[in-house]
């Protein structure tokens, strides 16, 4: 039995306690840390920690297999499924995971994982696209992108791709909302140190989609993003926006090397 | 609830006499009966899993019953001692009345 334990402290007010302590331990994390970089999982609790090193423990593994049986699930008037085309995701998906968000030429700005999940749904199988943050959106995107698990996460960031980068390093650094915090006070002034009962990690997003204990379920990137996004009192923008496309193609690029690790296990 | 899956982990075999560990999920929202509806304000009713047997050839050999706050995709482990072969059978008792089952083969050698 597992129970999340949420610590509530009290006279907090309206101040973010930001408590620099840095973590000093030099602990060799292995796989999880390249260079500087080091993976959510550095952070986490041991308990949390065993929770995604047992496939069968993690219950992310519940929306794979669901991806999974989706996978060769035809639908919609084309009458096809996604194996019709791309056959077995062990193999045609390899490198998806690791490579994702790309700039598409039709679209003329970035696309993520989700966003190609469903172009393909409605080019191809002429199926409804699926809402974010549906068990079938983010079983299907953890599938796909758990076939890419160890690889490293590794982005193009030049030609047609370095415009919306920098939009996305601009957001980074963007100071916003009642509290006037840029994602960087947190994950690179503060990584290591404590953020109320939470050690805050570097934000990296190799994990994405995760199993987050808060969530009692999966969700995505963006989802994430909303919640801090609404954690410093700033108007979180849309699932899918331009804006979060761009963001996550900085992250992955400020987290290469690192290996996906979809469907990791955060609190 | 219809995505209620139950998933159980045990080794297919065991020497006579020993400890073996057996690892059981199911995906359930546990939902507690404490939350709203966002939108209507209408209290969402309770439905958990509230109770959990494993049966092992016919005889009960461990159950647990479930309250609230027990989490959501409930993941449950425990130790038997092996001693004979036989087929396990795992139960999940849902308070919509639905049960779940799954079983497994364990061979003694």
């Amino acid at each position: 039995m597992r129970r999340t334990i949420t610590a509530v402290v009290l006279g907090a007010g309206l101040t973010v306690a930001l408590a620099g302590t840095a973590l000093t331990d030099e602990k060799d994390w292995g796989k999880y840390q390249v260079g500087d970089v080091r993976s959510g999982y550095t952070y986490a609790k041991a308990e949390t920690r065993a929770i995604q090193d047992d496939d069968f423990e993690n219950p992310a593994f519940l929306w794979v297999d669901y991806g999974e049986e989706l996978w060769g699930t035809a639908e919609g008037e084309a009458g096809k499924s996604c194996a019709s085309c791309h056959g077995d995701a062990a193999e045609s998906m390899a490198e998806a995971g690791a490579s994702y968000p790309v700039y598409d030429e039709a679209w003329g700005k970035l696309m993520n994982l989700e966003q190609r999940i469903n172009q393909c749904r409605e080019e191809n199988m002429r199926a409804e696209p699926w809402k974010w943050e549906t068990r079938e959106l983010l079983g299907m995107t953890a599938y796909v992108r758990h076939q890419s698990s160890g690889k490293p996460v590794s982005v193009k960031i030049d030609g047609k791709a370095a415009p919306f980068y920098e939009k996305g390093k601009e957001s980074y650094y963007q100071r916003r909302g009642q509290l006037d915090m840029a994602c960087s006070n947190c994950h690179e002034d503060n990584a290591g140190g404590q953020l109320r009962a939470n050690i805050l990690s570097q934000g990296q997003s190799n994990g994405f989609p995760t199993y987050r204990l808060k969530w009692q379920g999966v969700g995505s990137l963006h989802r994430r993003f909303r919640g801090c996004n609404s954690q410093v009192r700033a108007e979180p923008f849309g699932y899918g926006s331009d804006e979060y496309v761009n963001l996550e193609l900085f992250l992955a690029n400020r987290g290469s090397g690192l290996p996906v690790e979809t469907p990791a296990v955060r609190n | 609830m219809a995505n209620a899956k139950p998933r159980v982990k045990l080794p297919k075999s065991a020497a006579k006499g020993e400890i073996v560990q057996i690892k059981t999920l199911i995906s359930h929202k546990m939902e507690s009966g404490q939350r709203v509806d966002s939108k209507t304000g209408e209290k969402i009713p309770r439905q958990i899993i509230n109770k959990f047997v494993c049966a092992f050839n016919g005889k009960e050999v461990f159950s647990a019953d479930w309250h609230g706050a027990v989490s959501a995709n409930p993941y449950m482990s425990f130790y038997l001692k092996a001693t004979e072969s036989g087929t396990f059978e795992f139960t999940w008792t849902d308070d919509d009345g639905s049960v779940y089952t799954k079983t497994a083969e364990l061979a003694v050698q």
